[in-house]
């Protein structure tokens, strides 16, 4: 290969983009050409540079309103008879009710996005050379590792002995933000663990679903957010879960 | 701007907020970057949010946002084309034009110390300052994270074009980014 072509190639290979036959090409290039490995090496600094600053624009909440007015309204808006008879049948507590489902509703729906980003995610780790950035089965390495590149500190358990091999950790993109991965292996599968902060604090009991023929398994627990991704079976994927959340039961009573 | 009555199906609108309105700050922030204007970016992506509610009931997936993507495309282009006032900006450059280098060629030899970090506003000015294509197919991969193959769907063109106008865009803004470093010495 040519360094012209692996100029264009090291860009796809940094994305995750390339099969593994060219990736190995790509890669077996950089090992012999120090100029292109530099250039490698320069790309993704700057790849990085630009995942921590916030380069988003926030839309301004008057553009939020003229869309919501220029959308027919969701519901028609009852009568001035309907709200008095409402208030006789007590309809305070149902229109708190209603609130309280519009809410869930909405979360539901930006869970189902964070879920399909963590499984990209997932996908994106499997793809050559983009599994770990820290390649460790010492969980004494992999946590330190993390201090200082995120906002949080993942929990980083030792899980052998229960039949979870610690692999390593890796910085990863969800939601926008970074967030930490902490890898697992069992026998050939792979366990993404990601962690991300939440301002919510109350400890919220596993939830298993199934997204493009991947289990994920999400809980929540003194503040941080936890999702593992695997092609794991549920049952093996619960497992991991539970020995995970009580392993950090006993490390916080320990 | 009032969807027409024909449109006003409560039930569609409700489906349509559920899916389309969380990518409103994606959306705001690539007309941002398209139109390098506040404003424009603003009418650009109510324009945006209209259209797909329109096309709505003809929209199959996969993503959403690539989806309104490739809408808001297409209308901070038409907005360019009607202004006439923008030389370069959205438009397609010439057969070629791709190879055109924005900067003085980037350094041969890789800086062998660490590269500087910016703050964020800086660093938007160095995006911002890519000419397009090449801003575009960068925004949709880092800022986006978007796929090869989603950015191919918003831009209408092939995979490979993407790949080269994203080595483009970063060979771009390594030298942008080098020659402030040097001008902030």
């Amino acid at each position: 290969m040519t360094c012209e072509e692996a100029e264009v190639l090291i860009h796809a290979l940094i994305d995750g983009e390339l099969d593994a036959g060219h990736a190995r090409e790509v890669e077996a290039h950089i090992e012999g050409c120090a100029h292109c490995a530099a250039l490698m090496k320069e790309y993704q600094e700057i790849r990085q540079a630009i995942a921590e600053s916030d380069l988003r624009y926030k839309a301004p909440l008057e553009l939020r309103r003229k869309i919501e007015k220029a959308l027919p309204q969701p519901q028609a808006a009852p009568s001035r008879r309907s709200v008095l008879r409402g208030f006789a049948m007590g309809s305070a507590v149902s229109a708190m009710a209603a609130t309280g489902l519009v809410a869930i509703v909405l979360r539901n729906d930006d869970e189902q996005r964070i879920e399909n980003e963590v499984v990209s995610a997932h996908l994106r780790s499997l793809q050559a050379g983009h599994l770990i950035d820290v390649v460790s089965t010492d969980q004494h390495t992999v946590k330190p590792w993390f201090n200082g590149k995120l906002d949080v500190s993942p929990p980083v358990i030792d899980l052998t002995a229960q039949g979870f091999t610690l692999i390593g950790g890796r910085l990863d993109y969800v939601n926008a933000r970074e967030i930490g991965a902490v890898v697992y292996k069992r026998r050939q599968h792979v366990i993404n663990l990601f962690v991300a902060q939440t301002a919510n604090t109350e400890r919220k009991t596993a939830k298993v679903s199934t997204l493009q023929g991947f289990n994920i398994r999400r809980w929540s627990d003194r503040g941080l957010n936890y999702w593992a991704v695997s092609d794991l079976g549920a049952d093996e994927l619960s497992e991991f879960g539970d020995k995970f959340e009580s392993a950090m039961r006993a490390n916080k009573e320990g | 701007m009032v969807v027409n009555a024909s449109q006003d199906d409560p039930e569609k609108a409700r489906r349509f907020r559920e899916a389309a309105l969380p990518y409103l700050d994606d959306a705001y922030t690539l007309a941002r970057y398209l139109l390098r204007d506040a404003a424009d970016a603003e009418d650009a992506v109510q324009e945006c949010y209209l259209r797909a509610y329109k096309h709505f009931d003809s929209y199959r997936g996969p993503a959403m946002k690539p989806w309104l993507f490739a809408i808001l495309r297409n209308v901070c282009r038409a907005e360019y084309a009607r202004r006439k006032t923008a030389p370069t900006a959205v438009e397609e450059l010439p057969e070629g034009g791709e190879q055109t280098p924005m900067w003085n060629e980037a350094p041969e030899t890789p800086e062998k110390q660490m590269l500087r970090r910016f703050d964020g506003d800086t660093v938007r000015k160095l995006v911002a300052a890519l000419a397009e294509p090449f801003r575009e197919t960068f925004v949709l991969r880092e800022i986006q994270n978007l796929s090869y193959r989603e950015i191919a769907d918003v831009a209408a063109v092939p995979v490979g074009t993407v790949m080269s106008r994203l080595a483009r865009a970063r060979a771009m803004l390594r030298s942008a980014w080098l020659a402030e470093q040097e001008r902030a010495k």
